[in-house]
């Protein structure tokens, strides 16, 4: 059994156990190359079927490769597929920096959506390698009712044994790529061949290592062609992975707000 | 979309990219402030991994608040933990040597967070353990490394961490070595290296210190390299919990993940505790792959889904083993615990047990000892506290399929759920206590009851009471054979048709091949029971006088004589038992020549709710005598 295959059973046993555990519950689908995987992973876990809604919370600034991804696969992997809007920027806080405003518009669309249908639980596709508060998350992680998500006081996780009893109201990220990295993501992608949206590989010495709204995303500079390259890249690179995605650096805490309030 | 658009990788990949790298998880754990955060923070700068701008981003955060540069800023990213530099909750971090990749795990010291601690320990394959040089071994120091062993982590080593801080003393170190080592070895653990560093100053982390020519051993980064990754038990007898059932496709699909061992297709497998039987039929798999065929076996480690020859009900929570070395059946199990929750674990309370895949509620049914992990003392307490270790037992309503600890560390743990939150964690040893598969299965088949023609009621009348079973049980000296006799007697004086059958008389015969392990002690009890309950249909009064010291033993006797069963409890506390030690058996048990002896060192488990309680510790026996008497006049006469 070599690593991705442990990764891979690992992530199948996370989607069983709040599949059966948990009702009303469905996936979060952003359309980069995480959550391919994480619909990937879900195909495995439910021998070729996606047993739950498959949502994305749209912030119609997407790239054009992203939608076009989206509508094709939606088709072609018989999925179960929601569209939600995410509400004008005007609603969100006007004192917030810009990207940050825009991160506070895709978790208001997020809290909407899951007040529309009434979901408990979501499977969204973070990993702890991204993002230094991601890398303090819990597998099954219980928010308050509007999405917050108490930080200082996770519950235990340990032995595969999640937190599955909630009181009425509590809603739950499930994270089953938690314990993956980029490299993980990519090696997987490519032993398991899962398309992927052009703009990863390299155009003109760019390329984008993390897709999210077009306003606020950054290429890296990157020669990398080929899922092959783009490991090389990473192997050596010392570049982080979300350093093109502005709303993290605005200030020291940007994110930790962002992710308390709801974020993913 | 065109098909350009997509790109797909290519079939083989290329050596740039296989064979997939090693990956070992190490957690580091210690007392609070001993310098774990540092050590990850300064190993990742030494060893050239971290990301650009971070040591800038980390030195500015540290003027931001007025503080010499932090290398725990790395690991500590909330604000919350910046502002009190303490590590709240557990993180981690990738990080790779030439030898293979890691995950770190930081581990908060910090008592309060101990929950944390136990989160991050939990995905380990070895561990870490810091010593601040200068205040030596602390209450965590020895509470992390016991939950460790605990836990299964058998891959240790120490860092005695601020060595700068003790002018790179190598006697202070010795005699911290010296002193954690001692506790180490006392329950069980050998460290592979005891390294003395500063973690702020980088001494021994990545590269040799310049301050301690005296230490000859590792850095701490040769001594990661030198742990193996945990491998998946795939040598073991197979545990396959079912973790869910799925129709798909006209398929019914035992969907979980193989624990240990193997499965393949055409085997005959068991679930217990159902112990219904089936074979295999295939074993199921996904495949995006034109033309791949699904897997003909599967072994530990993997997710998978099979299909039976038969549609038979199972549910999730059943194990699925081959017939040989099944699982052990029981409802009654022995634990040693962590207990996590805001409110202390109690006697007599019932909790969710959640074991693999099943879930049943289970009662503490004692707690034997709290285990003091700071010098491994002993005390009685009618509950553990948050963050206390202790050994209880624990007793379920129905029949649970589990594994002891030491054969099977995956099922033989569990977690403990109190209202809507994981309380404590446990490993399970049956010492003391029988697998109780062997009396629950029945292995003839083909066989129908006759109905006999004569009815109770005949039997009755003509005797002039109804048959029924007086179960005794109590402490060895209590005084249930002098009282069985005695009773005895006087029944047969008065007309009833009465026997008694007793202890050793029986195991003369009718149970002579049993010995007096666990398993033969209850499939002694379970003789008897049937025997008695024989007796009570034939319309006789039977006495049964035996320690018989577990519940789940007594309650077959229950269920096999249904009715007319009466549980009476010769009451007296092990103090008088051990003072009027008849046969001089006491003696011989705490000399420690007889082993496994009730009340000594085998449990008694008191009944719960029995019919009649005799005290003889403080009633004279023709008062006892008297009571059986007028209670077996108003049950038994007709
Ligand atoms: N002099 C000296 N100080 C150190 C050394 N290592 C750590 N420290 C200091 O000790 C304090 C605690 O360090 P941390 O790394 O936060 O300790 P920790 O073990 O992670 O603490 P918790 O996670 O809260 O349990 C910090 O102020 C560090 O700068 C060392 O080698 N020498
Ligand atoms: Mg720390």
């Amino acid at each position: 059994m070599d690593r991705l295959d442990q990764l891979e059973s690992q992530s199948i046993y996370i989607f069983r156990e709040a599949f059966n555990r948990i009702e009303n519950i469905a996936m979060l689908w952003s359309l980069g190359k995480d959550s391919n995987v994480m619909i990937w992973l879900a195909r495995k876990a439910f021998f070729g079927h996606v047993p739950f809604p498959v949502m994305h919370v749209d912030t119609e600034k997407k790239f054009p490769e992203m939608y076009e991804f989206r509508d094709r696969y939606a088709k072609e992997w018989g999925l179960n597929f929601i569209r939600e809007l995410c509400p004008p920027i005007e609603a969100t806080d006007d004192t917030l920096p810009p990207a940050a405003r825009s991160a506070a518009r895709k978790t208001e669309g997020l809290k909407l959506a899951i007040k529309k249908h009434g979901f408990n639980a979501l499977f969204a596709g973070i990993r702890r390698d991204e993002e230094a508060t991601r890398a303090k998350e819990r597998v099954f992680s219980p928010r308050g009712l509007t999405g917050q998500w108490d930080f200082k006081d996770q519950p235990p996780e340990f032995w595969d044994q999640y937190k599955t009893d909630f009181p009425a109201g509590t809603h739950v990220r499930v994270h089953p790529l938690l314990h993956w990295t980029e490299i993980d993501i990519w090696l997987y992608t490519q032993r398991e061949q899962i398309p992927t949206i052009p703009l990863y590989f390299a155009k003109n010495g760019k390329r984008y290592r993390s897709l999210g709204d077009k306003d606020i995303t950054n290429p890296v500079s990157s020669t990398a062609t080929t899922i092959d390259e783009i490991i090389e890249e990473l192997r050596t690179t010392k570049v982080s992975e979300r350093s093109g995605r502005a709303m993290d650096h605005e200030s020291e805490d940007a994110f930790e707000r962002l992710r308390a309030d709801g974020y993913l | 979309m065109t098909e350009a658009k997509v790109k797909l990788a290519a079939v083989t990949p290329t050596a740039a990219t296989r064979p997939v790298r090693d990956l070992l998880r190490i957690v580091i754990v210690g007392h609070v402030d001993h310098g774990k955060s540092t050590l990850v923070g300064r190993l990742f700068h030494d060893t050239g991994s971290l990301p650009d701008g971070k040591y800038e981003a980390i030195k500015a955060i540290s003027e931001k608040r007025g503080v010499a540069f932090e290398w725990a800023f790395l690991m500590d990213a909330l604000q919350a933990e910046r502002d009190q530099g303490i590590t709240i909750d557990t993180s981690q971090i990738w990080f790779k040597t030439d030898a293979r990749d890691y995950t770190i795990i930081d581990a908060p010291g910090h008592k309060e967070f101990l929950k944390n601690m136990i989160t991050g320990a939990a995905q380990s394959d070895a561990a870490l353990l810091i010593i601040d040089a200068a205040e030596g071994v602390k209450e965590q120091s020895k509470r992390h490394g016991y939950l460790l062993h605990l836990m299964g982590v058998r891959q240790v080593a120490v860092a005695v961490n601020k060595m700068d801080l003790i002018g790179y003393d190598h006697e202070k170190f010795s005699a911290i070595e010296r002193e954690y080592r001692d506790y180490l070895a006392s329950i069980g653990v050998t460290p592979t290296f005891v390294i003395p560093v500063s973690a702020r100053e980088g001494d021994n982390i990545v590269t040799p210190s310049a301050h301690m020519s005296w230490y000859k051993g590792p850095t701490v980064v040769k001594a990661l390299d030198s742990f193996q990754p945990s491998a998946a038990a795939v040598d073991s007898p197979l545990r396959f919990p079912v973790q869910d059932v799925y129709k798909f496709d006209n398929r019914r699909i035992i969907a979980g993940r193989i624990e240990a061992g193997r499965i393949a297709v055409g085997d005959e497998i068991i679930f217990s505790p159902s112990n219904k039987a089936a074979r295999v039929q295939s074993i199921e798999a996904w495949s995006a792959i034109p033309g791949a065929k699904p897997p003909r076996s599967a072994e530990a480690g993997y997710s998978i889904g099979i299909t039976l020859d038969e549609q038979i009900f199972v549910e999730r929570g059943e194990v699925i083993s081959h017939k040989e070395n099944a699982p052990v059946e029981t409802d009654v199990f022995r634990a040693r615990i962590f207990w996590l929750g805001h409110e202390p674990m109690t006697l007599g309370k019932t909790y969710k047990l959640k074991l693999g895949t099943l879930e049943a509620p289970v009662t503490v049914q004692s707690i034997e000892r709290i285990i003091d992990t700071s010098d491994l003392s002993n005390s009685a307490a009618p509950q553990v506290e948050r963050n206390q270790v202790a050994e209880v037992v624990l007793r379920a309503r129905r029949m649970l399929a589990l594994d002891e600890f030491i054969d099977f560390p995956r099922s033989g743990r569990f977690v403990i759920v109190e209202k809507y939150d994981i309380a404590g964690g446990g490993i399970i040893s049956m010492e003391g206590y029988a697998d109780q598969r062997g009396l629950i299965t029945s292995r003839a088949t083909n066989i129908t009851r006759v109905v006999d023609g004569i009815s109770e009621e005949a039997r009755a009348f003509r005797n002039g009471h109804k048959g029924g079973v007086l179960w005794f049980t109590g402490l060895s000296g209590a005084g249930k054979s002098t009282l069985a006799m005695a009773l005895e007697k006087q029944l047969f004086d008065k007309g009833y048709n009465v026997y008694v059958l007793d202890g050793d008389n029986v195991r003369h015969g009718l149970n002579a091949n049993l010995s007096f392990s666990p398993e033969d002690r209850a499939e002694n009890i379970r003789r008897v029971g049937e025997v008695a309950a024989l007796f009570e249909r034939a319309g006789m009064i039977v006495i049964s006088s035996f320690i018989s010291p577990y519940r789940s033993d007594r309650d077959r006797a229950r269920e096999a004589a249904g009715q007319g069963f009466h549980e009476i409890y010769v009451k007296a506390d092990l103090a008088t038992c051990e003072s009027r030690d008849p046969k001089g058996l006491y003696a011989k048990a705490r000399s420690g020549e007889i082993k496994d002896f009730t009340g000594i060192s085998a449990p008694y488990e008191a009944p719960e709710s029995p019919q009649l309680v005799i005290d003889t510790a403080s009633m004279p026996l023709e008062e006892c005598l008297a009571e059986l008497v007028s209670y077996v006049d108003a049950k038994f006469r007709v």
